[in-house]
C-alpha cells in the first residue's frame, strides 16, 4: 500500500463522516488555537515589558542612595531618601572604571512648575549632557543641557512631550519660552520625543535642567539622587556592576558591604526578573490552553475507537483480502494524524486570528512566533499518533474471522 | 491444487476442549467446482477459515500451490490471502459508500499493482463476473443483492486467484437472484477454468457444483461427484 494510497483511503473515511470529523476535529482546533493564542499574548507581554526596560536605556546600571546601616537602632528615612552620593561619586566612576561607556548623575525632585497662565506638578531632573545617551533620550527639537550649561550653572530647561502639552498646549513650540520652577526661570531651548507611556511614571512628563543649576537653586545641596552608568556592552554588566560597588564602598569608607550605603541596580537583572515573571504567565496561560488540546485528543481517540468498532466489518474485509497488521495500524493511525493535522492547520488559523484581534480591539501586544506555531503543529501531530495508536492498534490486532462475522 | 491432509482444529474454551474438525483430508484439483455442505456446527466454516488462510489448523497440513500454508504467521497467511485466495461473503462486505469500481480495486491496492492499471483489471473482473458497465460508479449501497454479489465476486477475481472462496453466497439472496450469482460462477468455472469452493448447508445450492464434500460433526463423511449437476438456464431467469 503506496502513501498516495494510504492518504486516499484516509481522505475518503473522513469524508463519509463529515459532521463527525468536523465535531472531532473542532476539539483540535480550539485547543490548538487557544494555545497560540495564549502564547502570543504571553511573548507580547513580555516583548512589551522588555522593550520599555530596554528604553531607560541600554546596558545601564542605576545607583541609587540608601540609608546606611550602622549598630543599634536608626531612623530610617526610607530607601532613596538618604543624600550619600555626590558629583565626586559619579565622576570617580567615570575616570576610573575603564568598563563605563558614560556616567549620568541626576539630581531630580517633584516641583511646582508654572508658564505662563499655567503650571504643572512634575518631575524636574537635574542632569548633565551625557544623560540623553545612558539613558536613551532623544531630542525632538533644540537641544539638550550641554557641559557648559552645567559648568555655567545655566537656567536652561529641556521639556518632555507630556509637560509641554501641559504648559504650552498640544503642538505648541515650547523654545525660547520661560518656565518657573521654584521662583527660577527658566529658558526652554529643548524638547525631547516622545518614549510613550502613561500614567504615574510617564518617561514623557518631566523637565531636564543641568545638574549644577538644580543643587544651586532646587534641592540647595551638593548630593545626586540617582547615578545611571553605561557599561560598554552587556557581557561587561556584571564586572562593572561589582567594581561600582567595590569603589564606592571604597569612597564612603566602608568595609562590610551589607552596610552599603548605596544600591546598585543591573538593567540585565530587571529584564531577567521581569522575563521570569511573563515566562511564568505564557507557562500559566499555555497550559490552560493546553488542557483543552490534550481533551481535543482524548474527543479524537472517542471517534477512531468509534470509528473501528463501526467499521469491524470493513477491517475483517481488508484482512481478508490481504491487508496486514501494519496497512490496517497505518490506516487508523493516519486518520487520526490527518483529523488532528486538519485541526491543527485549522487551528494555527483561529490562533492567528484571535491574537490579532486582542491585539487589535484589547491593546494588548501580541506576538505570533514561528516556534509557537510549529509547537503547535508538532503537539497536533504527537497528538493524533498518541491518541490514535490505540485505536489502531485495536483494529489491527482484529481478527478477520471474528471482526468478518461482526454484527 | 489443494492437499488437506488430517485437519485437526480444536477450541479451547477455558478448560473444555472442542474439535471443530477432527481429521479431515481431500485434495482438490485445479480448475474444480466443489462444494463443501454440511448443516450448521459441522464444522464447514472453521474448514473455510483454514482453507481460506484466514485461520492455521491445531495439527495436520494444508498445502496450497505445493506452499504449505498450516504453519504460518498472520502477515505471512495475509499475503496468501493476497495473491492466492478471493473470498465472495454471504453478507457480501462491500465499502457502503464507495463506488463499485473503488471496491474492486480494492484488493489490488494491497497488492501493489500500480494506480493506472488498476481501473482497467477492475472493469474487465466486473465484466467477467456480468456486471453492466452503467453501474460501476454507482455506490454499493444503490445495487439490487444479486447486483451487490456480483461486484463481490468482481472483487474476488481481481487479483487473478488460484482459488475462490465464496461462503454461503446466496444466503442473503432470493432464489432468482441467487440462481444468478451460481449461474455466474459455473460461467466462470467452464469458460475461464477457476477453481471454486462453495461453502453452503443447501443440498439444492451445492448441486450447481461438479463435487460435493459433505462434511458433519467435524469429519469428512461424503466426497462424491456431483452426477446430476444443476444448469441454470440464465435467459429462463433473467
Amino acid at each position: 500500500m503506496t502513501t498516495s494510497d494510504l492518504l486516499e483511503e484516509t481522505y475518503s473515511a473522513l469524508l463519509v463522516n463529515k459532521v463527525r470529523s468536523g465535531l472531532t476535529v473542532l476539539g483540535i482546533i480550539i485547543g490548538i488555537g487557544s494555545v497560540i493564542a495564549m502564547i502570543s499574548i504571553g511573548q507580547g507581554a513580555q516583548g512589551t515589558i522588555q522593550s520599555s526596560i530596554q528604553s531607560l536605556g541600554s546596558n545601564l546600571i542605576i545607583i541609587t542612595p540608601g540609608t546606611q546601616r550602622g549598630f543599634g537602632f536608626q531612623v530610617s528615612a526610607g530607601r532613596g531618601s538618604a543624600q550619600s552620593l555626590t558629583m565626586d561619586d559619579a565622576s570617580a566612576i567615570g575616570q576610573q572604571l575603564s568598563l563605563v561607556q558614560a556616567v549620568a548623575p541626576e539630581a531630580s525632585g517633584r516641583y511646582q512648575v508654572t508658564a505662563p497662565g499655567t503650571n504643572t506638578n512634575t518631575q524636574v531632573v537635574g542632569t548633565v549632557s551625557a544623560y540623553p545617551t545612558v539613558r536613551n533620550v532623544t531630542i525632538d527639537e533644540g537641544s539638550f543641557i550641554s557641559d557648559q550649561n552645567v559648568t555655567g550653572l545655566s537656567k536652561v530647561a529641556v521639556i518632555g512631550p507630556t509637560t509641554r502639552d501641559d504648559l504650552f498646549g498640544p503642538g505648541a513650540d515650547p523654545i525660547g519660552q520661560t518656565i518657573r520652577i521654584k521662583k527660577v526661570d527658566f529658558k526652554i531651548v529643548g524638547l525631547t520625543k516622545s518614549k510613550g507611556g502613561t500614567g504615574f511614571n510617564n518617561p514623557d512628563d518631566v523637565i531636564y535642567i543641568p545638574i549644577s543649576s538644580a543643587q544651586r537653586f532646587l534641592s540647595g545641596n551638593q548630593y545626586a539622587t540617582t547615578i545611571s552608568v553605561q557599561a560598554v556592552d552587556s557581557q561587561s554588566m556584571t564586572d562593572l556592576q561589582d567594581q561600582i560597588t567595590s569603589l564606592l564602598l571604597q569612597r564612603h569608607n566602608i568595609s562590610d558591604p551589607t552596610l552599603a550605603d548605596f544600591s546598585t541596580l543591573n538593567q540585565t537583572d530587571i529584564i531577567a526578573t521581569a522575563s521570569s515573571v511573563t515566562n511564568t504567565f505564557t507557562i500559566l496561560l499555555g497550559s490552560v490552553a493546553g488542557i483543552s488540546l490534550i481533551v481535543g485528543g482524548i474527543g479524537i481517540m472517542n471517534m477512531m475507537l468509534t470509528t473501528v468498532t463501526e467499521r469491524t466489518r470493513e477491517i475483517g474485509l481488508r484482512k481478508a483480502i490481504g491487508a496486514k497488521r501494519k496497512d490496517i495500524n497505518f490506516q487508523f493511525l493516519a486518520e487520526a494524524v490527518m483529523l488532528t493535522f486538519a485541526g491543527g492547520i485549522a487551528g494555527v488559523v483561529l490562533g492567528w486570528s484571535l491574537s490579532f484581534l486582542v491585539s487589535k480591539f484589547g491593546g494588548i501586544t501580541t506576538s505570533v512566533s514561528l516556534t509557537s506555531v510549529l509547537l503547535a503543529f508538532g503537539v497536533s501531530a504527537v497528538i493524533g499518533i498518541a491518541f490514535g495508536y490505540y485505536p489502531a492498534r485495536r483494529a489491527a490486532s482484529l481478527n478477520p474471522i471474528e471482526a468478518l462475522r461482526y454484527e | 491444487m489443494i492437499e488437506c491432509s488430517n485437519i485437526i482444529k480444536t477450541y479451547k474454551s477455558g478448560d473444555v476442549e472442542t474439535n471443530a474438525l477432527n481429521g479431515v483430508s481431500f485434495k482438490i484439483r485445479d480448475g474444480e467446482f466443489v462444494a463443501i455442505m454440511g448443516p450448521s456446527g459441522s464444522g464447514k466454516s472453521t474448514l473455510m477459515h483454514i482453507i481460506g488462510a484466514l485461520d492455521t489448523p491445531t495439527s495436520g497440513k494444508y498445502i496450497l500451490d505445493g506452499q504449505d500454508v498450516s504453519k504460518l504467521s498472520d502477515d505471512e497467511l495475509a499475503d496468501i490471502r493476497k495473491d492466492k485466495l478471493g473470498f465472495v461473503f454471504q453478507s457480501f462486505n462491500l465499502l457502503p459508500r464507495a463506488t463499485v469500481l473503488r471496491n474492486v480495486m480494492l484488493p489490488l491496492v494491497y497488492s501493489g499493482v500500480p494506480k493506472e492499471e488498476r481501473e482497467k483489471i477492475a472493469k474487465q473482473a466486473l465484466l467477467n463476473s456480468g456486471l453492466d458497465e452503467q453501474h460501476f460508479y454507482h455506490h454499493s449501497n444503490q445495487l439490487s443483492g444479486g447486483q451487490t454479489q456480483r461486484v463481490a465476486i468482481a472483487r474476488a477475481l481481481v487479483n487473478n486467484p488460484s482459488l475462490i472462496l465464496a461462503d454461503e453466497p446466496t444466503g442473503n439472496l432470493d432464489t432468482r437472484t441467487g440462481e444468478i450469482v451460481l449461474h455466474t460462477f459455473q460461467a466462470l468455472n467452464e469458460k475461464q477454468h477457476r477453481t471454486i469452493i462453495l461453502i453452503t448447508h443447501e443440498r439444492y445450492v451445492a448441486e450447481h457444483a461438479d463435487r460435493i464434500i459433505t462434511v458433519r460433526d467435524g469429519e469428512l463423511v461424503g466426497d462424491e461427484k456431483n452426477k446430476n449437476k444443476r444448469k441454470v438456464d440464465i435467459h429462463l431467469i433473467a
